[in-house]
């Protein structure tokens, strides 16, 4: 079923545009409505705990160094210095040329390595330019690629252009799991987020995930709502579980608590794992250690009770 | 229901905000005072069965007196007093009511059942509204279309229904105020509390004595409002039956009177709606205050190519819904309002099983105590059914289907009500074509159960007639150039 889809780009794009449209008033008072929710005591707890678990500790700068990313990995491993019962986070996400750093600080522990490809992050370059992006990061060892879309070729039609690329970065991945950034922030519509969602499905990532952090707005609940739909029903689908990442912009623990309720309401509490949902941050994991001391112990800790990295 | 990995924990909010009194007098020209034939009776929290006030019943020569606090502020204190004067009292209500939101959301969920998230984010912000926005028409009337100056009519009789307590009361006072006329409201005899907290708000405010009276009561109170030689207008909230009872007797009294009645309103999905709003709007039109809702979409029709994924989508979105507590944050239904009404919804449930329609529910524990239904979806209705033709008042939709729009727009119409009706499509003309051809006061394209009090709200044929809100809500209350 999904080979025919994808068999012309005449069929493909039917297909996505015979998706059911979203209303954007709808999908945004939804989305408001969730927010509302008040996560109190334990489910906080849990939940701030399982926030934790999802991070892809992230930092994406011009200026990154060896020295920052493995002080980030130490961090990763072991969030609270002073409390094992802290869950290390999920990954750290850096460019391919820190990837061997990574992978040497992070070796014998759980946190996967990933790594931004493709001409991260406008995605301006040859489709071979992309993929021996790709491929330096896989033979560097990142256990997650995170590529970007054509957001030029999908906001002229180019659908199977679009597909292709995703597909040729998925097999360059070998046994690398694949998240499809999305960058929502230039896709304009809904219906053009939920579209992206499938089309990168359909080209078999495992994750498909908002932005890219360097555009704004970056990832909002609306879209990420519109993207856990997308997911869920894919699943019903194909029988196959994609996973989303929410990335740009999240700070606080309030924030990440939104998400994960939108994720549960929304997807189902089967995507409350690692494997499914991510968030990919920098900051926001201090403020979650914050909050998580407060909850445990009563009051709040200092800024400077945190290790900055 | 909740899901195992991540349940949320109870999030009530506090009910130390709401000071209640053992026991509540009548609120007539600025005070509250003991019935003088009247009695006593007790008002109670349908979620928990807890007795929360006693509440006075006000007799016949209680409701006298009330009307005569009004005509007697309506002739010497509401009635000279100009435009821009009475704004500000409106202004101020406004106010006040904003400043104790939270004591009046608590006590609407205490008193009426209903979840907090309501009653704190539709019910009190639309009550401030109703009267922000009159308070603007104070001064302009005479630019509202109803010739260079309008008049009041005098005294305002108004009943309203245990659905929207507070806001109701508003919708009522608002424009009856703002127009020039003084009021003598009757709450619901299971939900008097929030009217009696707006009567100490209207004390706060300054409002002159006697220009709102509110009287409690059950029936016989309400019809010695509507009865009283001394109202000249009577607007009246509830059901279509005791509509035409007040319908009846008022004919050749020469008194006003506008009727919001019941309703069973369509809501109508075509194959190329927005699917996902789609059932969030099917959602809220029908489980949005329990189905307490007068122009609530208990009929849904929807175009056969989607009709199972709609309902399969229905059936995984009501399995997310939280029954229970009213007053945590995160339930989204709360209790049925009184016993009566749950014995009206378990009884046309059970109709619609026996007529051979097939019943569904998420799994859902109810409370032991207080009054509850689950949220029920029924397939395979027929027309024909009453769960399809008759206002069941509850948590319960009925599912029907359609093949084009001219079925959808017969099958929307074929109804003694006519009070609002939903559609969604992506199509814009098609919303077009539908909206001018469904009998109904109020059509919603892809939205539902939106309010405004810029926006007139009311039926056609046994839904009532008369709008609230808006400029044409105005006409209720004023006297115009082509009046007689």
């Amino acid at each position: 079923m999904l080979a025919d889809l994808a068999a012309s780009e005449v069929s493909l794009r039917r297909f996505l545009h015979g998706l059911p449209g979203v209303d954007q008033v709808g999908a945004e008072a939804r989305a408001a409505a969730l927010a509302t929710r008040s996560i109190k005591t334990a489910s906080k707890l849990w939940a701030i705990d399982a926030a934790i678990s999802m991070i892809d500790l992230t930092t994406l700068e011009g200026a990154d160094t060896p020295g920052k990313v493995s002080s980030l990995c130490g961090k990763a491993r072991r969030p609270d210095p002073d409390d094992a019962s802290v869950p290390a986070v999920a990954a750290v996400c850096v460019y391919p040329d820190l990837v061997p750093v990574a992978r040497a600080c992070l070796a014998g522990s759980d946190v996967k390595v990933a790594s931004v490809a493709t001409a991260f992050p406008s995605g301006r370059a040859s489709l071979a330019v992309k993929l021996a992006d790709v491929a330096d990061a896989v033979s560097a060892g990142a256990d997650e690629v995170d590529m970007v879309i054509d957001r030029g070729a999908f906001l002229a039609g180019r659908y199977g252009c679009v597909l292709e690329e995703v597909r040729a970065v998925k097999q360059a991945c070998g046994r690398a799991q694949l998240k499809v950034i999305l960058e929502t922030g230039e896709l304009a519509t809904y219906d053009n987020v939920r579209r992206a969602a499938w089309l990168s499905m359909i080209g078999g990532a495992d994750f498909i995930k908002t932005s890219t952090g360097k555009v704004a707005p970056a990832s909002t609940v609306p879209v990420a709502l519109v993207m856990l739909e997308a997911v869920r029903d894919f699943a019903d689908m194909s029988g196959r579980a994609v996973g989303v990442k929410v990335a740009g912009g999240i700070r606080t623990t309030k924030d990440a608590l939104r998400y994960l309720v939108v994720v549960n309401e929304v997807a189902g509490d089967e995507w409350l794992e690692p494997s499914l949902f991510r968030i990919g941050a920098s900051s926001l994991l201090n403020d979650l250690l914050m909050q998580r001391s407060k909850q445990k112990y009563g009051a709040y800790a200092g800024s400077q009770d945190f290790s900055v990295e | 229901m909740s899901s195992p990995r991540f349940p949320y924990a109870p999030a009530p909010e506090s009910r130390a905000i709401v000071n209640l009194r053992p026991s509540y007098g009548l609120f007539i020209a600025g005070e509250f005072v003991d019935p003088v034939d009247g009695g006593q009776f007790k008002t109670e929290s349908p979620s928990s069965q807890e007795v929360l006030a006693e509440v006075s019943s006000a007799g016949p020569g209680d409701v006298d007196r009330a009307v005569k606090a009004a005509r007697h502020a309506y002739e010497n204190v509401w009635g000279p007093m100009p435009g821009r004067e009475r704004a500000k009292y409106l202004f101020r209500v406004a106010r006040v009511i904003q400043e104790r939101s939270r004591e009046l959301a608590v006590l609407e969920s205490l008193d009426n059942g209903k979840p907090i998230k309501e009653s704190r984010d539709v019910d009190v912000p639309l009550a401030a509204a109703h009267f922000f926005y009159h308070a603007g028409w104070a001064d302009k009337l005479a630019y509202a279309g109803y010739g260079p100056d309008p008049r009041p009519l005098g005294v305002a009789g108004q009943v309203i229904p245990w659905n929207f307590p507070l806001l109701m009361a508003a919708w009522k006072l608002a424009p009856a105020l703002a127009a020039g006329n003084t009021c003598v409201l009757k709450p619901a005899e299971t939900t008097p509390l929030s009217a009696l907290l707006l009567a100490e708000i209207l004390q706060q405010a300054e409002l002159p004595p006697g220009v709102v009276n509110i009287v409690t009561g059950a029936g016989q109170t309400g019809a010695a409002v509507v009865n009283h030689p001394g109202i000249d207008k009577v607007a009246f909230t509830g059901s279509t039956e005791v509509g035409k009872l007040i319908q009846r007797s008022l004919a050749g009294t020469g008194k006003r009177l506008t009727l919001e009645l019941g309703g069973k309103a369509a809501n109508i999905v075509f194959d190329d709606a927005p699917l996902s709003q789609a059932v969030e709007g099917i959602v809220n039109g029908i489980f949005f205050n329990q189905g307490h809702v007068c122009c609530a979409g208990s009929r849904l029709l929807v175009q056969e190519p989607i009709a199972e994924g709609v309902v399969e989508a229905l059936q995984r979105r009501l399995g997310t819904l939280r029954l229970g507590d009213p007053l945590d944050k995160n339930t989204d239904i709360g209790a049925i309002n009184s016993p009566q009404q749950l014995a009206k919804i378990r009884e046309l449930a059970a109709a619609g099983e026996a007529e051979g329609a097939q019943r569904w529910s998420p799994a859902c524990a109810l409370p032991e105590r207080g009054y509850w239904f689950p949220p029920t979806l029924f397939t395979g209705v027929a027309p024909a059914q009453r769960i399809a033709r008759e206002e069941i008042f509850g948590p319960v939709l009925s599912v029907l289907t359609f093949r084009t729009p001219e079925e959808a727009l017969e099958k929307a119409n074929n109804t003694t009500y006519g009070l609002s009706a939903g559609v969604w499509t992506e199509k814009g003309s098609r919303i077009l074509y539908m909206a001018s051809r469904l009998k109904a006061g109020v059509v919603w394209a892809n939205t539902f159960n939106r309010f405004d009090p810029a926006s007139p709200f009311g039926g056609y044929r046994e839904s009532g007639f008369g709008r609230e809100g808006g400029r044409q809500g105005l006409a209720a209350y004023l006297r115009g150039a082509f009046d007689a």
